[in-house]
């Protein structure tokens, strides 16, 4: 019986994607949970696999060529079975497929078991690993409303799963709710954790199909362990396992630093003027207080429309410059670290932005972000002023060119016009992807930053 | 290694033990003269004289109690039922006197004591004549259970259950007597009671097996390695204590269970494994534990019913598919 | 087969040796109603064959007799006592009346004879020789009592002693004690078992299974049967097609007596003839023991299936008074005497109750231990 291998949904924002490498020629054998091509999406390259055993028999869509979601790509049956209606459908699909609505609400992903490399970068930081999280000791999480979903998922949304594939999953940091069950009923069984496994393992890119994933992990949170005393008077310690959150950090900022050529910029800001305005403004409305970051957001999506280059993305074959701010905001969790987004920051005031990032982080801190909530900013904006950092430097969230660190505002001593006197001087760190933001390029955005947020005026001149 | 029949493996075991210690005594019908109604006895009378082999009157509640009575005061006696649905008659004297006669006197009295025979079906002698009574026994503390399904199984088990001090139900089954197999050529050779065998190594499945569908396991295992299914069969041989360890070890490797039993679902032996399973490999299991038991029904007296009612290799094989989602 | 017709209550011997006593005159009426000017014929017919058995006891054995008679009454009596302040749990099957059953069964034994016996089993236990208190800490529940407190009223057991139990199915015990002189003859040795019973235990069929085999394999078992005369609540008549007990036996061409339960010599006498049997030519005997039970069938039994007037003149031959007057008479007892055997059973009584107030529970470990000889841990 031959099957259709479709563009899988590799991201949560994926739209289509460019057929980069087949891994497998016609004529060739594959099994399930193989390696089948590699696809770039909007975020990175993945490789999309075999969910059926067979012989490749048609390959439809050549290197190079870009397809939308859901498009036939190729045919996998018999070495000698008559696929010949399957190919024109195939091609009448492919027609179709163009008017494929965006994939903002209902996004549903592909039944992919989790086929990403370890590499692949989802978005933001922490975006993938709130809906993923396993029942830690910290807050229990409601998830974002599931639609009805594929993967192992019975009719009330529940994940079913077996006790071993349950605790495999866990340990391996496999989110279950990218996995297609291959039991009855959908259940998740071991062979199916066993493929993911294969295929490289990662918690997925959230599927907005996560319901009540907690129940469903069998294993527990990570136990304290008594403390080790080890012999020899080296210090005692504790050990605890990963949570998936750590687990997704740490995965994920191995892909900043390293691969990802950082340079860091630094300038020092007089934040008098905004201060006092943002004195005035709560004033006028001490209901809805702002605070210095929120004007640093919304100058910062100011700035980022005047310098192209910084609000860009580098995507291996080609850069791509974002048409408007969407500014990750940092928040810190409990135990880790997210990254809201207000989008279209450069469209919002002062106040609206205030507004949103106040709601985002309370829903973040109560893990009930939704996945594009969190995900596909263009620059991300960290401020840990607030524990007393002068200055520090940030890795960027790939795959974003820039974030921006903000120290504290501190009254400082400064020399101007041959006379000292106090200024608030606030110390923000540029980090650049030089492969597409030149020291130059960072450096006049910082200046736009700098000059705006010590002349607030500049906003509506 | 000699190979015998399951038959005369028991009865060499008898033979042995009534060799080796003057207190056994062998009582039943048929035993003596007739040689043993299944020809288990063959030759007994014999070698021992009819003080030692007795043919009893039709009376299983009669000489089930005498044969307690006796071991109270220590002779071992061998107490057969010509098939265990007769030892129904006795159940007074093997429940309520012999599973409790050490309890409830605080420790004075010991019974060792064995009742043995064939349980189970046999063939074509329809509802009356085939019921597996296992688990009836096995509820009882007090009692040992023990069913073999190999020659030397049969002759090792049936020698330690006579030098038991305890009440051992000692379950047969007809239609394997006749079936051959290699016994070790030791003078004593002994299989202790309360541990299981592992009668085929595998790693896929795990088939909990006894009595006659042991040899319906291994061959079902044999056509599913054709078919790529690795399957590991235990064999618990004894029911009473179990050895739940040795098969929960086997779970936890292979992550899914079939138990084949001839014994009716409802309550049975089947029933305490899973039980049991869940509760030791809770998080093992890739699947829910499967019995494949005997048909819920009284067995009927047609062949091909009977054979419908009772677990084959084609189910067996099936069951394995189902645990390990082939197909 | 002929109209079935109730037969007089007359013993039945098939060996040489006199008769046990005459038997009771015959039934009249539906209620179980004995003549009072028969019974007084009876009374001194009985009490002249009486007079005469003592002649053929020793004295020592004779006063020992009555003092075992006496302390099972006092025990028994005390047992309900207890009961009552719920110092005794579950069932409590009592003795009172039938003592000389007890007593002069048990006298004819050597010690490496067997004996079972029902659930009514404190006399035969107390005769055996287990202690008051062993016997009292059993029914009190406590690690002291002869069974470890995990048998109770019902499960008596003394392996010493050869008291093989106390057992609480009836006629269970039939199957055994034929096991047992199975056994004995097994080993070539002349021990005879004594296997007490009720006449419903008569019913079962385990009680025909056992005296086929013990007739047909010549096993030297005494069968004996303590026909007080209701099972329960339900009189012989009611629960026998033919009432007489001893009668069984001609089915099973074995030996039969049938005593009179009430006068204690008589029952020896008896007694010694079936263990003679037993011992000489491996014959099993089934005695029928006529006697009375002066309490319920247990102490949840509010007795309603039989009048006061007929318990009373049963009492009139309570067996224990019976048996000190003859004594008295043949001047072997007088009121110092009985006085004397009284304190001292009321001493014992009393220690017994002690020990058993004080005896402790058995321990929560108790629960698992006993049930196997062979325990097989993994």
């Amino acid at each position: 019986m031959a099957t259709q291998v479709v563009m899988p949904k590799l991201s949560p924002t994926m739209e289509e994607g460019q057929l980069s490498r087949w891994l497998k020629k016609e004529g060739d054998k594959v099994s399930v949970g193989e390696g089948l091509a590699e696809i770039d999406t909007d975020k990175a390259t993945m490789e999309a696999q075999a969910l059926a055993t067979g012989v490749l028999r048609k390959i439809l869509v050549p290197e190079g060529e870009t397809v939308p979601l859901g498009a036939i790509i190729a045919i996998i049956g018999e070495p000698d079975e008559d696929i010949s209606g399957l190919v024109t459908e195939a091609s009448k699909g492919a027609a179709q497929a163009e008017k494929k609505e965006p994939v903002e609400e209902r996004q549903e992903s592909q039944p992919a078991k989790s086929d990403a490399p370890s590499d692949y970068q989802p978005g933001q930081w922490m975006g993938d690993t709130a809906s993923a999280e396993q029942p830690t000791k910290e807050a229990p999480q409601a998830q974002p409303q599931a639609s009805a979903g594929g993967n192992g998922q019975r009719g009330d949304g529940r994940l079913i799963v077996s006790p071993i594939a349950a605790r495999m999953a866990a340990d391996a940091g496999i989110n279950l709710h990218n996995l297609t069950g291959s039991g009855p009923g959908g259940r998740i069984v071991k062979r199916d954790i066993e493929a993911a496994m294969k295929a490289g393992s990662a918690a997925q890119p959230q599927t907005q199909s996560a319901a009540q994933p907690q129940e469903e992990q069998a294993r527990p949170a990570p136990v304290q362990q008594p403390a080790v005393q080890p012999a020899g008077g080296a210090a005692p310690y504790r050990e605890e396992n990963v949570s998936t959150m750590r687990a997704t950090i740490a995965r994920r900022l191995v892909t900043s630093l390293g691969p990802i050529p950082h340079i860091f910029l630094t300038t020092e800001i007089e934040m008098d003027r905004t201060a006092e305005m943002r004195k005035q403004l709560n004033a006028l409305d001490p209901e809805n207080k702002v605070s210095i970051n929120d004007f640093v957001i919304k100058v910062a999506a100011h700035a980022l429309m005047r310098h192209p280059a910084v609000n860009a993305s580098f995507q291996e074959k080609t850069i791509r410059y974002y048409e408007r701010a969407d500014v990750g905001v940092a928040v810190a969790l409990e135990n880790g670290l997210i990254t809201p987004v207000v989008r279209a920051a450069n469209t919002k005031s002062v106040g609206q932005i205030s507004r949103e990032v106040k709601e985002l982080a309370e829903r973040a801190r109560n893990r009930k972000l939704a996945p594009e909530e969190y995900t596909g900013a263009t620059f991300s904006v960290s401020n840990l002023g607030m524990f007393g950092i002068s200055e520090f430097t940030a890795l960027i969230n790939p795959p974003e060119a820039c974030i921006l660190a903000v120290g504290a505002m501190t009254p400082t001593p400064v020399v101007r016009d041959g006379e000292v006197v106090v200024r608030q001087l606030m110390k923000v760190t540029l980090s650049c992807d030089h492969r597409i933001v030149d020291g130059a390029t960072g450096a006049q955005f910082l200046q736009t930053l700098k000059k705006i947020l010590e002349n607030p005026l500049y906003l509506i001149a | 290694m000699a190979v015998i029949t399951m038959r005369e493996a028991l009865n060499q075991a008898m033979r042995e033990e009534m060799r080796r210690d003057e207190g056994v005594f062998l009582m039943g019908e048929e035993v003596a003269a007739y040689q043993g109604a299944y020809k288990v006895s063959k030759g007994l009378l014999e070698e021992f004289g009819d003080k030692r082999v007795v043919d009893s009157p039709i009376t299983e509640l009669g000489f089930a109690g005498l044969g307690v009575g006796a071991a109270m005061v220590g002779l071992r006696p061998i107490i057969e039922f010509m098939t265990f649905n007769f030892s129904i008659l006795a159940t007074d004297q093997i429940i309520n006197s012999a599973a409790k006669m050490r309890y409830m006197s605080g420790g004075q009295f010991k019974i060792p004591i064995v009742f043995r025979g064939p349980n189970g079906s046999a063939f074509q002698v329809s509802s009356q004549h085939s019921q597996a009574l296992e688990s009836w026994y096995a509820h009882f503390p007090g009692l040992k259970v023990v069913m073999p399904s190999t020659p030397a199984d049969a002759k090792g088990l049936l020698k330690s259950a006579i030098r038991d001090n305890d009440p051992v139900i000692f379950l047969e089954q007809e239609r394997m007597y006749g079936n051959k197999g290699e016994v070790p050529d030791e003078e004593d050779f002994l299989v202790p009671l309360g541990v299981a065998d592992v009668k085929r190594e595998g790693t896929d499945c795990t088939v909990v097996a006894r009595s006659m569908t042991v040899p319906l396991a291994l061959k079902a295992a044999e056509e599913l390695e054709k078919q790529g299914v690795s399957v590991e069969v235990i064999d618990p041989r004894t029911i009473r204590p179990l050895d739940i360890e040795t098969i929960v070890n086997s779970v936890k490797k292979t992550n899914r269970v079939v138990i084949a039993e001839e014994s009716h679902a409802f309550c049975g032996v089947g029933a305490e494994l899973s039980a049991q399973i869940m509760e030791h490999a809770f998080d093992y299991l890739d699947a829910p534990v499967k019995r494949l038991s005997g048909a819920d029904a009284p067995m009927p007296y047609a062949k091909n019913l009977e054979r419908l009612a009772l677990p084959d290799v084609e189910r067996i094989v099936k069951a394995v598919r189902e645990v390990s989602y082939l197909d | 087969m002929s109209e079935l017709k109730v037969t007089p209550m007359r013993p039945r011997t098939q060996s040489e040796g006199a008769s046990a006593g005459a038997g009771v005159a015959e039934e009249r009426d539906e209620r179980d109603r004995i003549d009072p000017a028969e019974l007084q014929d009876e009374h001194e017919q009985r009490h002249q064959e009486q007079l005469k058995h003592i002649e053929h006891v020793d004295n020592e054995t004779l006063l020992k007799m009555l003092y075992q008679m006496v302390l099972i009454r006092r025990f028994e009596e005390k047992s309900a006592e207890s009961y009552t302040l719920g110092k005794i749990g579950g069932f409590c099957h009592l003795y009172i009346g039938q003592e000389a059953v007890a007593v002069g069964t048990l006298s004819a034994l050597r010690p490496d004879d067997y004996v079972l016996t029902s659930y009514r089993d404190h006399g035969h236990a107390l005769v055996m020789g287990t202690s008051p208190d062993e016997v009292m800490a059993e029914l009190y529940g406590k690690i002291g009592g002869c069974s470890k407190g995990k048998g109770g009223s019902m499960h008596l057991f003394d392996a010493d002693k050869h008291f093989l139990g106390g057992h609480g199915i009836v006629g269970g015990q039939i199957p055994l004690a034929t096991g047992v002189a199975y056994a004995t003859k097994y080993r070539g040795t002349d021990q005879a078992t004594l296997v007490f019973f009720g006449e419903a235990a008569v019913n079962q069929g385990a009680f025909h299974e056992s005296l086929n085999m013990a007739q047909l394999w010549k096993l030297p078992c005494v069968y004996i049967c303590e026909n007080n005369q209701y099972g329960m609540g339900t009189s012989l008549k009611r629960a026998m097609s033919i009432s007489d007990v001893s009668q069984k036996a001609v089915a099973y061409g074995m030996a039969a007596e049938f005593v009179d339960g009430m006068d204690v010599l008589a029952v020896r006498a008896a007694t010694e003839r079936a263990l003679e049997r037993a011992r000489k030519e491996y014959l099993p005997s089934l005695l029928e023991i006529r006697t009375y039970r002066f309490m319920g069938h247990s102490m949840s039994d509010p007795g309603h299936y039989r009048t006061r007037a007929e318990i009373e003149r049963y009492q009139e031959r309570d067996p224990i008074k019976v048996f000190g007057d003859n004594l008295r008479e043949k001047g072997l007892l007088d009121d110092a005497g009985l006085k004397e055997i009284e304190g001292r059973v009321r001493a014992e009584v009393e220690h017994a109750v002690k020990f058993a107030d004080e005896s402790p529970e058995p321990p929560p470990e108790e629960l698992f231990t006993d049930i196997y000889a062979n325990p097989i841990k993994k």
